[in-house]
């Protein structure tokens, strides 16, 4: 059987390499990104120095012939699903037995007047990290719109070169559609301790050029100019699927499928950032767009080509960013206020700079989840407390168990007990003395 | 909008002034070094050792002194794309001069006169002789190692691991192998290094070393017993409890140089699997050399030259030769900027060997990985400097338990996503 899969992110790789894993299967994966699998997030350290390109490369260059796994640089221009059939943009007809889908996404954008400038870019793939390289060369100012993860990151690598960065958010707060005020705060005030300019409150109206069709300025939505030479986009992604519009797959947002990743087409998959699930459970998003759950759907699509037919699990949610120099952590669904039938209780170290956050049911007391900034957690801790319903004041107690904070680091468990008795004198529970620092 | 938002869009921090001033004094310091040498090192020793010696390191102290304005946090920015760090001609450079330098000590010591009187006062303060090309060479070794520990500490800042560690090589280096040995001299004891034993000291376990310490009576004895109390009985007990970082990341001079003035080039080292296989046989090669070489010495000592004549003697002198001063020294410290800066201990070292060995069999340490967080990035594997793909074993969620793995921890601090963790685990009842 030959299975094709079109897209070398980490999505089509590990569906690859399960696959190989399982079976004896003929697969070829077609990328026209680049030859090899990279490490997407990744991309910001290549800009900054800190790595190159082939440092991002999980394998090395002989692992894919040596696992059978054939790789194709082309691009594949549509898919003609009825023949099972692939035609590449240089019109070479490549055949399948069963197909996967795994394209990713690109950068969202809306109808800004001055989008085609020189100068304004998102940031997904190597070949826009390759632009931003040029596009940032011996330049001042950059504007930042859309204050999301890559927003953060982008500024960052902005920041590297000494680019004075102007970050428009559309919340008073970084990210503060997902994160707490609280945490969301204590992001700001990082962000502004690295130079970053930070527009609450703002919105792009407009972008304006020079005579030679570069960017010079942007307009905001209350009419201010900030003068820049460059202009990130970072308002979000969409799954990568116009290739697909005449070929009877069928798509909304992303390609839909069902809890089997399979589209409406049978022996046709997708998987990772361009799919869509059709039937999404309750308070998980329909396209999901993190690193995690490509690599978990692909490992479960793996598994039902393979013939061992299983319905995609996420398990209990998790995700982890890093904001400039501050780790985030988060387990179970954290949003930016509790649910209806939730409380919260948070902790903030006085410098600043690490907290913790623990929602919990508001009858039962069960942990519903965990934020933690600046701060190291051991998943499978919170996992299992989160799966079992464990009651709060358990996990206060063990709390300590969790912390996966590097050896001599401050153990801040007393103080975190301190606030947890202060907030909830009901739930009071007395720790015997602990060690100051995490030493053995 | 908040006040707690700044409007201030500057850097702030004039970085790009106090380095330039440290390049300056450091450029001051080697030509005073290069006069030192031609000649005025030993006609002005005391001058030509503040005018060389202390601008070399106010002006490394001040270039490294940014590190400490900058907020907290991982500062990789630039690395690859500077020449010194990523082989470039500067790295060639440096690498040449270093390596050229190891040869002229090792093997011209009289080309370096000018700078070893300019030794001279202090080897007289600490050692009551007359510096020789050891002492300059000891000297500028752990200057370097304060220096750069410096600048470690200052990077690391936000790590306190890092810093503990660091101070602690800094201390072994300036106490253990520097001081200590010198004051031992200076009231007629024999010279040694209470923080070097058998195999990397291969002497300190021949019977030639092993008679001349003995021959100075009481501590000539507490010194054999120390030395053979840490290789037989402390080595493995350490390296079950905390892994062979105790010794290599924490204690050993060489250790403590690639950890400091070595740390601008620990991307450098060779990741492949190819490397890792040469690795195996070359490192546990010269430990299998290194104790055959001991057993014949000893075999040829207990016959009195009977069994093997002048034979083991060679034999040990070679060793010295290839493994002692070429491997280690020339190649080990010279090609820093091109190899990266753990040559020697990866690929040659016979006391890493053996704590590796113990390591990967019987020790508690291990590096765990915080579940399914790896985002595959490659900071981890980048950073290691013995050349470990730290991530191949993350993005698995597999614990790493690997001999090479000196317990440095910079890819627990490098990483992003707070996915790895050193652990010495606990015992379980």
């Amino acid at each position: 059987m030959k299975v094709v899969i079109i897209g070398n992110g980490i999505s089509g790789i590990t569906t690859a390499r399960h696959i190989r894993k399982l079976s004896n299967h003929e697969i070829l994966v077609i990328s026209s990104e680049t030859e090899h699998f990279f490490s997407r997030t990744a991309l910001m350290y290549i800009y900054m120095g800190h790595m190159k390109y082939e440092h991002t490369k999980p394998y090395e260059d002989w692992f894919w012939e040596k696992n059978r796994i054939d790789l194709l640089f082309a691009n594949v221009a549509q898919v003609q699903a009825k023949q099972k059939q692939l035609q590449l943009e240089d019109g070479r007809m490549i055949t399948f037995d069963k197909l996967v889908i795994a394209t990713g996404s690109t950068p969202k954008t809306l109808e800004w007047p001055g989008l085609n400038l020189k100068g304004v870019q998102g940031l997904y793939s190597k070949q826009d990290v390759d632009l931003m390289e040029e596009n940032t060369k011996d330049i001042t100012d950059a504007v930042i719109v859309g204050g999301g993860l890559i927003g953060i990151e982008m500024a960052e690598m902005l920041r590297s070169r000494n680019i004075n960065v102007h970050f428009l958010i559309r919340e008073q707060y970084y990210w503060n559609s997902v994160l707490p005020k609280e945490e969301a705060s204590l992001i700001n005030k990082h962000i502004a301790a690295h130079h970053i300019h930070l527009y609450a409150n703002t919105q792009l109206k407009e972008i304006i050029g020079d005579e030679n069709g570069k960017v010079k300025a942007v307009i905001t939505h209350d009419g201010k100019k900030i003068a820049c030479q460059f202009v990130g986009l970072t308002i979000g992604v969409n799954p990568n699927i116009n290739f697909l519009q005449n070929s009877e797959i069928e798509t909304d947002r992303g390609v839909l499928i069902n809890e089997y990743l399979e589209t409406n087409h049978p022996d046709i998959y997708a998987v990772g950032d361009c799919a869509q699930f059709r039937h999404p459970k309750n308070l998980h998003p329909a396209v999901e767009q993190l690193w995690y759950t490509g690599k978990m759907q692909a490992e479960t699509l793996a598994q039902n080509i393979c013939g061992d037919k299983r319905a995609y699990e996420r398990g209990i949610w998790f995700n982890s960013a890093k904001f400039l120099d501050i780790e985030y952590q988060t387990y179970g669904f954290m949003f930016n206020k509790p649910l209806e039938d939730e409380q919260s209780f948070y902790w903030e170290h006085p410098k600043g700079k690490i907290a913790c956050r623990i929602n919990f049911k508001a009858i039962s007391k069960a942990v519903t989840g965990f934020n933690f900034l600046g701060m190291r957690f051991r998943q499978q801790t919170a996992n299992d407390w989160i799966k079992n319903e464990t009651p709060l004041q358990n996990v206060m107690q063990e709390l300590e168990k969790g912390f996966f904070d590097p050896e001599f680091f401050e153990n801040h468990y007393l103080a975190i007990v301190e606030k947890f008795n202060t907030d909830y004198p009901e739930m009071a529970i007395s720790v015997k003395k602990k060690k100051k620092f995490l030493i053995w | 909008m908040s006040k707690d938002i700044s409007l201030a869009v500057t850097d702030g921090s004039g970085a790009n002034k106090l380095q330039k001033t440290g390049i300056a004094l450091l450029a001051f310091g080697v030509l005073a070094t290069i006069i030192a040498a031609f000649g005025a090192g030993a006609t002005q020793p005391v001058l030509f050792f503040w005018l060389s010696i202390g601008f070399i390191s106010a002006g490394t102290l001040v270039y490294a002194y940014p590190y400490f304005q900058h907020e907290a946090g991982i500062k990789n920015n630039n690395i690859f794309k500077n020449g010194m760090t990523n082989r470039g001609a500067i790295a060639w450079f440096t690498g040449l001069v270093l390596t050229g330098f190891y040869i002229i000590l090792y093997w011209f010591p009289q080309y370096l006169e000018g700078l070893i009187r300019m030794c001279d006062p202090l080897s007289w303060l600490l050692r009551n002789k007359a510096a020789d090309q050891w002492f300059l060479y000891g000297t500028l070794y752990t200057l370097a190692v304060l220096v750069m520990g410096f600048r470690f500490i200052g990077k690391y800042r936000h790590n306190r691991y890092q810093i503990i560690r660091t101070l602690s090589v800094m201390f072994f280096q300036l106490g253990f192998a520097f001081v200590l040995p010198g004051l031992l001299l200076m009231f007629n004891e024999p010279e040694f290094y209470f923080s070097y034993f058998w195999p990397l000291k291969y002497g300190y376990l021949w019977p030639n070393d092993i008679n001349y310490v003995i021959s100075s009576g009481g501590l000539g004895y507490f010194m054999i017993f120390w030395g053979a109390i840490l290789t037989f009985i402390a080595t493995p007990l350490l390296t079950y409890k905390y892994g062979k970082r105790w010794y290599c990341s924490w204690v050993c001079g060489c250790g403590g140089l690639a950890e400091t003035m070595g740390d601008p080039y620990r991307q450098l080292s060779d990741k492949s699997l190819k490397a890792w296989k040469i690795e195996r046989y070359t490192v546990h090669g010269v430990l299998v050399f290194i104790i055959i070489t001991t057993i014949m010495l000893w075999l040829n000592s207990a016959w009195e030259g009977g069994l093997l004549g002048t034979w083991s003697g060679n034999f040990s002198q070679w060793y010295g030769f290839f493994i002692g001063s070429i491997f280690s020294g020339v190649i080990g410290t010279g090609f820093y900027p091109i190899f990266g800066n753990r040559v020697w201990c990866r690929f040659g070292c016979p006391m890493a060997a053996i704590l590796g060995l113990f390591q990967r069999f019987k020790s508690k340490f291990r590096i765990t990985t915080n579940g399914g967080q790896c985002i595959s990035c490659g900071n981890c594997s980048t950073y290691c400097e013995m050349g470990i793909d730290v991530r191949a074993y993350a993005q698995k969620g597999k614990n790493i338990i690997r001999a090479s793995c000196v317990g440095c921890g910079v890819c627990s601090a490098v990483c992003p996503r707070g996915v790895l963790n050193l652990e010495n685990l606990r015992d379980e009842k």
